[in-house]
This record gives C-alpha cells, structure tokens and sequence, in this order.
C-alpha cells in the first residue's frame, strides 16, 4: 500500500496563537459611542494569530481532506470534473462582488446568463419556467410542497387535499418537506421488480391526494417503466406529479418530464450539471414547472424584453420566498457553462458514458465474493448506478458496510455511498461511475473492493479497526449523542471535559 | 470524434474497451428499461457547445462583464447582504479543491474539513457566548424560521412575535417556513426605531411560542432593552430568539449574554463575498441544553475520541432527528446548505481574533456615523434615527428611485429603497471617509 493520508498535527484553532499577534488590522477609529449596557463587556475567546499562522491552519486542514483528490464514486450524487475554469469566473468581482438588489440596469451579464440557462433547463425538461432560489435539492422539494399549497389554495381544496404520496426509494427530503408544509405523507412500498406498483398507487390515491413526489430511477438503478401511467393516474385523482431529477444523469438527453406528465421537477446543479458540492454548499435545487403552476413560484424570476433583462420581484400569487434574494448565483453560473461546455451532443454522450461505465463495474463487482446486486431478478442493465449489498460478507465475516468504508479510505478511494434510510436492503453501498473517472479510475475503485473483501475473509479485525493510515485512526462516536459528551464546540467540550473531572 | 475534457471514457479507444468488457455494441443496448414511448418527442436543441476553454471563458467574461459590480460602482447598498473586505486568505481556503469537492467522507479522510466546521461552530460560540452551534443553512431568514418552528415544537404554543420593521426578503422565509401553522403576529416600532415594549408586553400571551427580535434591527437601530424583551419573553412562557449581525459582536454583547435562548443571523459578512446574493447563509445557536438541541433539524458535528488514547476527530451528532436520519418524521428538513462557506466563516474569525472584531466593530459604527451626520447636514436629507450600527436610514424629499438613478450616473448605487422616500444606507469598513464625502456631495446635487 503506497498512499497514506497527511498528517499534520493540527491543534483546534482555538488553542493556536499567543496573545497580542494579529492576521487583520484596521484603520484607527474610537471606541464606538454605546451605552455601557450593550457594550461587549469581555473579548470573545477567539485566537490571536499572524496572517500566516492562520493561513497554514487551514492548508494544513485542506490537505487533509480527502474530497476528490482520490477517486470518489459516490452514489446518488453523481460526482463530476468541477471546471477549474469556472471557479477562476465566478470568484472573480463581475460576480462576486454584485448586490442583488442593484438596478436590473447594471446587472445584466448576470441576468441573462440565468435566463439564458433557465431557457436550457426548459429545454432539457419540457417546462415552461425555473427559479434558483431553493438552496439545494430539498429546499426544491419544500419548494414544491410550499407551490402545491397555493395551488391549492387557489383552487379552493387547502386542506381537503392533505396527502401527498411517495415510495420508500424516494430520497427523504420529499417526505419531510411535505410534513413540514402540513401534508400526511404515504410512503409506497416497492415489490418485487424495484418499484412500487401501479396498483398500491391507486390504492393511495384519493380526492385527499395532492400531489406525489418521486424520483426515476431511483437509487438502486431501477427505472420505473409505469412512471407515464402513473402521472395520469395522479392527475385523474386531482393532484400534482413532482419528478425529483437527483437520478437525471442518466437519463439526460433521453426524456423530459413534462412529457411524461409531470407538472414539475428539480434538478441539482451541483450534481448533474457540474457544480462542486463544498462539502454541503453552497449549492441549487433548480424548480421548473409548468405554465399552470408559475404564477406560484417565488420570485424573483429573470424576464426578458427584447436584449434587456429584468426582474420580476413579486406576483400575486407567489409563495414569496424560500430563501432571500434569487440564489445561490455563482452555482447558476457554473451550471450554464457547464451545459455550454457540453452542448447536446455532450450531455446525451455524458448519459451514455454513465450508464455504460456502471454497467462495466457492475459485471466486475458481481464477480467479487460476497457482492450482491438488489432485485437479482430484475436482469435489465441498471441505469447511471447499481444499488449492491454485502448481507453475505457481513454474513460470513462480521465485517459491515461501515467497516469496509473505513477501510476504503486508506488508499485514498473515498468512503462509498451506503442508502439513504431506511435500508431496503442489507448492508447497502452505491457507487455511481459518472461520466467524469477513467476506466483506470473505476478499475483502481474495483481492486480496491475487491482487496479489503480478500481481507474481511482473512483478517477481518484488520478491516474492522480501520482505518490504519490516516491523518486520526477510526472516530469513537458511540456516546456523541449524549448530552453530557456532545460538544458542537469548543467551550462546550471544555466545560463537560471539566464536569467529567470534577 | 475528440475526446471531451470532462469525460475520460470519451477517447474512442476506451469507450470501445467498456462496450467489449460490458459486451454490447452500442450504448443505446443498456437503456432497455426506458419504454419506448417514454423517449423525448424531439431531440435536444441547445445552443452549440464552446468545447475549447478559451472559447467559454471569452463567452463568461464577454456576457459577465456587463454587469456593473460594487468595486466598480460605489456602492452603499445592504439591507441583508453587506460589503465587506474579505481577507485574500479567505479567498484561498474558499478556492482550496479539496474543500471545494469534497462530499461526504468519513471522520478520518475529511478530518481536515470536519475540524474547520467544528472550528467554525467554536468561534461562533465564542462570539455569540452560546455552547451549542450547528452547521449553517441556507440564510438568515431560513434560520430564524427554523428557530421559530424549534420554539414552536419546545412551547407547543403555535405562535410568534415578530418587528414591525422586520427585513422584506427575511420575512416573506419566515412566512414561508412557518405561517400556515405558526401566527405570525407584529410589534410595533417606537419613535427610537426600536421594538415597542408596552406593544410586546400587551401581544405576548399563553400563545407566544417565542419572541424575535434582532439586534442590530432590520433598519440598523441597536436594541437597547434586550434582556428586558427576555425577560418578557421568559415570563409569558415563550423563548426569546435574536438576530444579530456577527461583526456587531466586536462591541456589542452577545445574545448568549443577553439572555436569547436562541440565536440567529447571517454569516455571510463572515468572510463571504455578495455573490449576488448568494454569499447568504444562516447560523443557529442556543444554550447547550437538551430542551434546545433535541429540536435541531440541522447538522452538526461533535468533537469526539478515537480508538487511540488522546486522539480526537469528529463526527455528526443528533444526526438521528433529521430527517436524513427519520424522513418525514425528522425535525423539519436538511440537505445540502453552505457548508463550504462555514469553513471561509471559520477562517474570517481564526484572522480577525478578539481584537480584530473589536477594532472592526469600532470602525464600521465610526465610518457609518461620520456617514449619517454628514448626509443629515444635507438639506434635502434627515437621518431618521441614531444609535444604529452599520445601517441607517434616510428620509429624502424626492423618490428614492430619482435619487438612485442620478446616483448611479456618477457611479454610486445609493441605499436601497424601503420606501418611497427613504433609504436604507449600509457604511461599513470598505468606503473611506473620501468614499463618503464624494457620496455626500454627489446627494447634495441631486437632492437639491
């Protein structure tokens, strides 16, 4: 084994530093006129650092972090190259230093970008307007909940229509966001082909049914082949069809959901469309929806009169806002010209090279001792990923999906996607090839498997108490949920340390 | 065909080696699970890619650069997302791809990043003088709806008490996040430009999940009474919640101090550039007690032990109430947020240490006084209120849209409209007391 993560000896910033250095100074100014009352009466506890002290922490700390600096296969999120081009554009001023309520006058660069990629997403989709308002997938799914309320609303059925229908593979924010705008929320079970049937669907419908939201395919690969009947079925019930495109990779270039009925769907552009993930953000859940349920959407929406662009900053009917202002920009940037750097041609072959290269590992996955597929019975190729258990590796070995994820980390492949709950299947990993890894890449993640289940069958303990060569060994997080242990902070860790001597 | 940068497997030689290890001749023999009539109707029509990078980024700066950006023009513009200098230090970690791509990792392989959010969360705390901090969400107005909706949950009372002067963009989230089930009730305004405490005392009732008040307010007015809203608060039986502007902290007491049970606001000064907007981001803070950390939809990580003596990392905690974690029966809703941003938050606070936010804190309130008592000196223009911090506003005698527009041919954006004739001006530590002059005389000509 050559790689070993870096290891720098990193105190908590707050225990860096000696009092009386500075990384920042200001001009002089005097003390600011405040009553005694409200004026901060001891400095907060922060370090006191040089510039550079400060600046090699967190060098220190980025490298060790893995991201993708190895490779990473990680399922349901569809890891993508993150143009460096496009950082370099968006840091700079003529995006990063705009107000959002400047005059429409001296934004216009900005304006018709967004407009221009609302237009591409229309195309891709079939509907006929997008916002970028919702800071990520789930705030698009609340989003949808927060539309499919004022449509309601609007057609006088708030509260006699309080249900809103999803399966079990959906991702869970669907379900939440519903609860959290005041929907009852049935969860579909799936059958024996990976999906649920027709027939629980009409079994769930009803005139209380308000909308359904689902995903296709879902995360195990697995496309629904009803989803078109399943649309008019929801729709002769009287409710909204919202398709959440988090599995769009696939697919991209083949259909659009307007076609297929939907009323609306959300794509994730730091997913698909090759915005970088931050860790968790800055991120956009783009909400497109047909002409019927525009009136609702937040605004502000980017308009078009002629060459001029400008900003429609509120509409009666509006759900107002999700989040201030109208998003998270510099993502929406990145997305345009990731779909410009692609084209038509790039997107459809980015499908084809996905679905492709997961059918590639999953033959090779399958041959590795103690790999399962879900739903061996459904033989037709997989889409953009495969949903794989190792029930019989933690059958024959006692080593976990979260032992071998620990392990995969020390050589610098990044820890696999599991399944979001609850599990369908045991012991659950999802890799998702993408279009971005070479077959080297794919090949070198494989090997990798393959060695740390060669080693659960001979030395299992080896694989259970990994990992063995990383900047800290593996995190005893067993008591963190316990209120005299958690500590989201610093002083907080402090003083439960302190109680727990004393 | 040649190869596309972003795509490995495009090489012709290498998606033949896939078709042969996979054993088919042509993609299209894997998509057999999409029926037929599931297939667009008309293929894609997208405008024709610009393969080559010096193609795209000539398109990106060509379009871009008809904007006019806040370095360009000068700009006074805040109201919920504010000028600030941002440390070139900031820059780097904010473009470090590691932070950059990073997904979701493990304790170990993502130490690096986990010990910038839990240092983020630190430094906060340390500020705020709050033990309990979550990772960001999306904003400001995100945060006090999901603080809103804990205090909801923490009373089971299902109503709250908001400024009457609450912030636009704020208030339509708030709405948003609560007002189908949570009454959102309004106190008024006094003649000071602070919260009206006869109007709090009388609207605060067995209802009042909580209080929300901020500090400075939405119209920069520094509220002086606090710990007596809280204590209002806490004798109905309501929590009290504050928003407060983090580079405030410098000087004015921390909420933890004044007795908030819960405390929100933007992190976006943190470090973070406008980016239009979206620089926005929201923390959530409270005392460390079950009654508040039970209720968190947020992620967060704790510190916590190795299998090594000594050793720590760190990991999730109360991950199980999210809705990650119990789906629609989680506290609300969690995804992705901006999280890349806690970290540039955390090396904003590792730069500025105490004396940096004290001194910052310092010359906003000087920069943005010498401001106001210089517009008021125009005849045309009065403050409307002192004892304000960063934000004030200015009642003009003509529409704020004429006197913007005349602005913004000499190259200034004035302060955005609140209404008709006012303005909400924003001074901070970027505009020069020579910034402010030129301002000041070029209001001198338009408002005369």
């Amino acid at each position: 084994m050559s790689y070993h993560a870096a290891r720098w000896d990193e105190p908590i910033v707050l225990e860096l530093g000696r009092p009386g250095r500075r990384a920042q100074v200001f001009e002089p100014a005097p003390p600011a006129d405040l009553p005694e009352s409200i004026r901060r009466a001891t400095p907060p506890a922060l370090p006191e650092m040089s510039e550079f002290e400060v600046q090699r922490h967190y060098l220190h700390l980025s490298q060790m972090t893995l991201g993708m600096m190895g490779v990473n296969l990680f399922g349901t999120c569809t890891m993508k190259y993150n143009a460096r081009l496009n950082e370099h554009i968006a840091a700079r001023p003529f995006i990063s230093e705009l107000h959002p309520d400047q005059d429409d006058e001296t934004l216009q660069g900005v304006l018709e970008i967004v407009y221009a990629f609302g237009e591409i997403l229309n195309e891709l989709s079939g509907m006929d307007q997008f916002v970028f308002q919702p800071g990520g997938g789930a705030d698009a799914a609340y989003t949808h909940a927060c539309v499919t309320r004022a449509w309601l609303e609007a057609r006088g059925e708030l509260g006699v229509r309080d249900e809103v229908i999803t399966t079990i593979q959906a991702h869970p924010c669907n379900a939440a966001t519903a609860a959290a705008a005041g929907f009852k929320v049935v969860t579909l079970p799936l059958e024996e082909g990976g999906y649920a049937s027709v027939e629980a669907l009409q079994a769930a419908l009803s005139d209380r049914t308000a909308a359904l939201m689902v995903n296709n395919p879902d995360d195990m690969g697995v496309y629904n082949p009803d989803i078109k009947r399943w649309v008019e079925l929801v729709h002769e019930a009287g409710g909204l069809a919202f398709y959440d495109h988090a599995n769009f990779n696939g697919v991209m270039g083949r259909l659009r959901a307007r076609e297929l009925g939907f009323d609306a769907c959300m794509f994730m552009l730091h997913k698909t469309f090759g915005a970088p993930k931050g860790g968790g953000g800055p991120a956009v859940g783009a909400y497109g929806c047909s002409a019927e349920l525009e009136p609702f959407l937040p605004r502000p929406i980017v308009r078009r009169d002629g060459d001029r662009f400008a900003l429609e900053r509120d509409a009666p009917q509006s759900i107002g806002r999700v989040r201030e202002y109208w998003g998270n920009v510099p993502v929406v940037v990145k997305a345009y010209s990731w779909a410009r750097a692609m084209g038509a041609e790039g997107i459809k072959d980015a499908a084809d090279l996905s679905v492709l290269a997961n059918n590639y590992m999953e033959k090779r996955l399958l041959a590795i001792r103690g790999v399962s597929r879900s739903h061996p019975d459904a033989t037709s190729p997989r889409m953009e990923m495969t949903r794989y258990s190792l029930e019989r590796l933690t059958r024959d070995t006692g080593v976990t999906v979260f032992d071998v994820q620990n392990r995969m980390v020390d050589f610098g492949v990044d820890a696999f996607w599991l399944s979001h709950e609850p599990w369908v299947l045991p012991e659950p990993f999802t890799p998702e090839p993408g279009e971005l890894w070479s077959k080297e890449d794919i090949d070198l993640w494989i090997d990798t498997l393959e060695r740390i289940v060669d080693e659960a069958y001979r030395d299992p303990e080896l694989v259970r108490t990994a990992p063995h060569n990383q900047a800290i060994h593996q995190v005893d997080g067993t008591r963190v949920n316990e209120p005299d242990v958690w500590a989201t902070t610093w002083r907080a860790h402090k003083r439960k340390l302190g109680a727990a001597v004393a | 065909m040649t190869a596309h940068p972003y795509m490995a497997n495009s090489a012709p030689d290498l998606r033949q080696e896939l078709l042969d290890a996979v054993g088919v001749a042509d993609p299209e023999e894997l998509f057999t699970q999409i029926p037929d009539d599931h297939y667009m109707a008309r293929p894609l029509s997208l405008p024709p890619a610009l393969a080559s990078e010096g193609e795209l980024s000539r398109h990106l700066r060509r379009t871009l650069s008809r904007n006019v950006d806040c370095e360009q023009a000068l700009s006074f513009l805040g109201g919920g997302v504010w000028q600030h200098h941002v440390p070139a230090v900031c820059d780097e970690i904010a473009q470090r791809t590691e932070f950059v791509t990073s997904e979701w990792g493990t304790p170990a392989s993502d130490l690096g990043r986990n010990q910038a959010w839990f240092e983020f969360a630190s430094q906060l705390g340390e500020l705020l003088e709050l033990d309990f901090v979550a990772l960001p969400v999306y904003s400001w107005g995100c945060a006090a709806g999901h603080a809103i909706r804990m205090a909801s949950r923490i009373t089971s009372r299902s109503s709250v008490l908001v400024p009457a002067n609450l912030d636009p963009e704020r208030m339509a989230v708030i709405r948003t996040y609560c007002g189908f089930e949570i009454a959102i009730e309004t106190v008024a305004i006094d003649t000071s430009g602070r919260l009206d405490l006869a109007d709090l005392e009388a609207k605060l009732s067995e209802e009042t999940a909580a209080a929300y008040f901020e500090s400075p307010g939405s119209l920069g007015v520094i509220e002086t009474e606090a710990e007596r809203i809280a204590a209002l608060a806490r004798s109905a039986g309501a929590e009290t919640i504050m928003g407060v502007d983090p580079l405030s902290l410098g000087v004015l007491a921390p909420p933890g101090q004044l007795g908030a049970d819960i405390a929100v606001g933007s992190t976006q000064p943190l470090g973070v550039h406008m980016n239009c907007g979206g620089g926005a981001g929201g923390f959530i803070a409270s005392r460390d007690e079950e009654r508040y950390a039970r209720e968190y939809p947020t992620l967060q990580v704790s510190i916590a032990p190795t299998a090594v003596d000594g050793e720590h990392g760190f990991t999730m905690t109360l991950f199980a109430q999210t809705s990650y974690g119990q789906r629609e029966h989680g506290k609300d809703w969690t995804g992705n947020s901006v999280y890349l941003w806690a970290i540039v938050n955390a090396v904003y606070m590792s730069l500025l240490g105490p004396e940096g936010f004290a001194d910052l804190g310092n010359l906003i309130f000087a920069r943005s006084h010498y401001a106001a008592a210089r517009i008021g000196e125009l005849p045309g223009a009065s403050v409307r209120w002192d004892g304000f911090f960063k934000e004030f506003v200015v009642d003009f005698e003509r529409p704020v849209t004429e006197i913007n527009a005349a602005l913004r041919e000499r190259g200034i954006f004035g302060g955005g409209a609140i209404s008709e004739k006012a303005a909400l001006y924003c001074v901070t530590e970027v505009h020069t007391e020579a910034d402010i002059d030129r301002l000041v005389e070029a209001l001198a000509e338009v408002t005369a």
